[in-house]
């Protein structure tokens, strides 16, 4: 229950920090910056969040649900990411489509390596950042 | 406008975190594929092509596709978890489930979207 409750409150917060860096960052020629810079920047601090949480045994668990199921899973989007995708194959811009598709799943992968490498190294290193 | 998205949003995160969880107890024991975000994220992109279509042609006000496109699939669908269940498989050395992983999501997702789009013309 209190894991529930976790979620509620870090999906409202992921949801509206969405819609305003969303509005911050409007398409670039068609591109959808807005999406594309809030997916990668979720996948390096998701990355990077879990790893570090996961050496933590003495932070609640709930702490998980409010930033990292919550939070983070509601900040990033994939249906928008794929509405957005097919948007511009029908708007006959292929090139930036396949950019799109491409560059989000590579660069976001990439991005949750990087954040679990630097949770590791702090790991090692006994620093917190 | 902000508390519906808001709302939508905590919706969308609490769906998300039941029904993963649901799917998860039932198959993660025997199988690591991560079938619940997987699914979460076809679904809730044929829901948004749906909901992006009736709001394109004034069927649903800006304040119903705030509440549920915006908030709700915004939300229920992840890409931070899709990013960080691949790395795990990788590092779990289950290197094949990890790329049928991405390409399966990625080509179904924007296929259920489309669907979703066009499925009401």
């Amino acid at each position: 229950m209190m894991h529930l409750l976790a979620v509620l409150i870090g999906g409202f917060f992921g949801a509206v920090c969405r819609y305003g860096v969303g509005i911050g960052f409007p398409a670039q020629h068609g591109f959808p910056i807005g999406t594309f810079i809030i997916n990668l920047f979720g996948c390096l601090f998701l990355g990077w969040f879990l790893t570090f949480i996961g050496q933590k045994k003495t932070i609640r668990p709930e702490v998980t649900s409010l930033i990292g199921t919550g939070f983070t899973g509601s900040f990033t989007t994939f249906s928008t990411f794929s509405v957005e995708t097919i948007h511009l194959f029908q708007e006959g811009l292929f090139f930036l489509a396949l950019l799109y598709v491409f560059a989000s799943t590579i660069l976001g992968l990439l991005f949750a390596y990087i954040g679990r490498k630097l949770a590791l190294s702090h790991q090692q290193t006994g620093e917190l950042l | 406008m902000i508390w519906l998205i808001g709302l939508g949003g905590s919706l969308g995160a609490a769906t998300r975190f039941l029904l993963g969880r649901f799917i998860t107890n039932k198959t993660q024991r025997v199988y690591p594929f991560p079938i619940g975000t997987w699914l979460i994220n076809c679904t809730g992109s044929f829901l948004l092509g749906v909901l992006t279509s009736l709001h394109q042609t004034y069927q649903i006000s800006d304040l119903v596709f705030a509440f549920f496109g915006v908030g709700f699939c915004g939300a229920y669908t992840t890409f931070s978890t899709f990013g960080h269940e691949t790395i795990t498989l990788i590092q779990a050395n289950h290197i094949k489930l990890a790329v049928i992983y991405v390409i399966t999501s990625v080509i179904i997702g924007t296929l259920s979207a489309w669907a979703g789009l066009v499925i009401l013309n």
